[in-house]
């Protein structure tokens, strides 16, 4: 089965600083992967990459067959390739039904704006913050927050879907209330990319682990593979521990 | 409502030159050509919320286009039409390159260009006739005919802006732009097209002012550089749409009402205050009201005056209770 969202060698420098350098992989259709690593490791970088906001300085993305390298962030919302945000982005003081009905109407299929808020209250439902869809944005929770940038992303009908640190700032009851949330997202058939840096929420619903370090994919496998890889070891405990790990087991 | 309410209030200026005099008429052009001019702004600095002090720049391009087309003979509204494609135009292009700046690098940016327009206009002698400025062909009839008549000009363009604003804010665009405002990058994110829209907007903002520019100058029958890109009036508007309240409907017609009564009532008591007037206002408006007359809670207002009075009234009853 090909990929649906697809990296060839993908490098990005600021100046002299390599941020992320020579990564390959695929994302298969309905997959949920994990991205992990530790602070400062280009993950958000990669993300940025990938939906536009940031130009590549070398390397291909192709999602869906199609090279989008050169896409503005825009195009990457319309392809189908939606994104949330580690530090959440609202549109304070529109209301929260208005927040997600502008990811369906400029980011999904819906026609006008009416069709634009009907389809935004069923994803507001999905997620939860169905009763307080006439509430300013401003007004929410941070958890809130988190579902509602969900909802803005799923009301643009995304195949491939992005999760830039959602469960960052949350309590382990409310991590496990999104964990569920994804799930059922990935029930509807989408490709699901989750990016964190705590490695116990991802160990929890990911197929497939991705593991970067100073911009460099070192691992690609299951998550048991990934947790006994020596060099993701040594990246999250340094070479000491890792070191002596291996004596251990 | 508040469409019902300007369509009441045009219909009023309208009828201005039939029950008073010049003088009435004057200020009820000056109304209407204000309102036009707020309600452009209110495209680019109340919807989008870039703060655009470019108006001056497109005020004074349409005036010029439209008084060289009527000097080339065309008739007058030939002219103003050629003088609103032309800013139109002027402002799509460089609205591409201007629109990549924000906030107070945009707002810069934009009064640079009035700037640089107006340099332009004055240094290129040999066409408009640099500092010495144009004659414009005098509209026949006598001055109560021209005066009712730009005057009922002027209201059709203030009436035409006021409904592009309320088709833009019930779009598409309007719902974009909104969201531009309120998060550039997040519009970007959700599939808002944020150079188009931002263009879009610009050259909303834009065509308007070049058509009232136009037919300024044949009301006024002669036009200078200084005259017709001054910075006063780049100002002016957006003090306006901001008074009345920026990103409503009526808030710049509401604005530029006020604020030409204002002005017209401390020109005449307080010729040398004027400015200083001017100034008063807009502190005023960045510290008591930052949405504008339309957003205040009047209700609110009332309540907690008669709360404060009804709490008064008791302290001093405990007071008396107290001593006695």
């Amino acid at each position: 089965m090909t990929a649906i969202l697809e990296l060839k060698n993908v490098s990005k420098n600021f100046g002299g600083v390599s941020a992320v350098s020579n990564v390959s992989f695929g994302l298969k259709q309905g997959e949920i992967v994990g991205l992990i690593g530790p602070n400062g490791a280009g993950k958000t970088t990669l993300v940025n990459l990938v939906t536009g906001v940031h130009s590549l300085s070398d390397g291909q993305v192709i999602f869906k067959g199609e090279d989008v390298g050169s896409q503005k962030p825009f195009q990457a919302a319309r392809r189908g390739l939606a994104r949330t945000f580690q530090i959440v982005q609202p549109f304070p003081e529109m209301t929260v039904l208005e927040n997600v009905s502008a990811g369906a109407v400029f980011g999904g299929a819906a026609g006008g704006i009416a069709a634009g808020q009907e389809a935004a209250q069923a994803e507001l439902d999905f997620v939860g913050l169905g009763h307080v869809a006439n509430e300013p944005a401003s007004s929410l929770s941070l958890p809130n927050r988190k579902r509602l940038e969900l909802a803005k992303s799923l009301a643009m009908k995304p195949s491939v879907l992005l999760l830039d640190e959602v469960n960052a700032g949350l309590n382990a009851s409310e991590i496990d209330d999104a964990l569920k949330l994804i799930e059922q997202i990935s029930g509807r058939g989408v490709t699901i990319l989750i990016i964190e840096h705590l490695m116990k929420v991802v160990l929890s619903v990911s197929e497939r682990l991705l593991v970067l370090h100073h911009g460099e994919l070192i691992a690609d496998g299951t998550p048991k593979q990934v947790v006994e890889d020596q060099r993701v070891i040594e990246a999250y405990l340094g070479a000491k521990f890792a070191e002596r790990y291996k004596v251990a087991g | 409502m508040s469409i019902a309410a300007v369509v009441a209030y045009t219909i009023a200026l309208a009828l201005i030159p039939q029950f008073a005099g010049n003088y009435e008429t004057r200020i009820a052009i000056s109304v209407a050509m204000f309102s036009a001019l707020a309600l452009s702004w209110n495209f680019i600095g109340g919807f989008t919320g870039y703060p655009s002090f470019s108006t001056a720049a497109f005020f004074g391009l349409g005036c010029y286009i439209g008084a060289l087309s009527q000097r080339a003979g065309l008739p007058a509204e030939a002219a103003w039409m050629i003088a609103t494609v032309g800013v139109a135009a002027f402002a799509a292009a460089l609205g591409a390159i201007i629109l990549r700046l924000k906030g107070h690098y945009f707002a810069i940016g934009s009064i640079a260009i009035v700037e640089v327009t107006r340099l332009i206009i004055s240094s290129w002698g040999s066409v408009t006739g640099g500092g010495d400025g144009l004659n414009v062909p005098l509209m026949t009839g006598t001055p109560d005919v021209v005066a009712a008549r730009i005057l009922y000009i002027m209201l059709a363009v203030m009436g035409g802006a006021f409904v592009a604003t309320v088709i833009v804010d019930r779009s598409r665009l309007g719902f974009g732009l909104r969201c531009i405002h309120q998060n550039e990058d997040a519009a970007d994110m959700v599939g808002v097209d944020t150079t188009r829209f931002k263009i879009a907007a610009f050259v909303l903002s834009a065509l308007f002012c070049g058509l009232v520019g136009a037919v300024y100058a044949s009301w006024v029958g002669y036009i200078d550089p200084t005259d017709s890109f001054s910075i006063l009036l780049t100002v002016k508007v957006p003090v306006m749409a901001l008074l009345g309240g920026a990103g409503t409907l009526a808030g710049p017609i509401v604005g530029a009402g006020v604020f030409v009564l204002l002005e017209e009532f401390f020109w005449a008591n307080f010729l040398q205050w004027n400015r200083a007037i001017l100034g008063i206002i807009i502190v005023f408006l960045i510290f008591f009201l930052p949405g504008g007359l339309l957003k205040i809670r009047y209700k609110n207002l009332l309540k907690k005056l008669s709360a404060n009075r009804s709490a008064d009234r008791s302290n001093t009853v405990s007071e008396g209770e107290a001593k006695g």
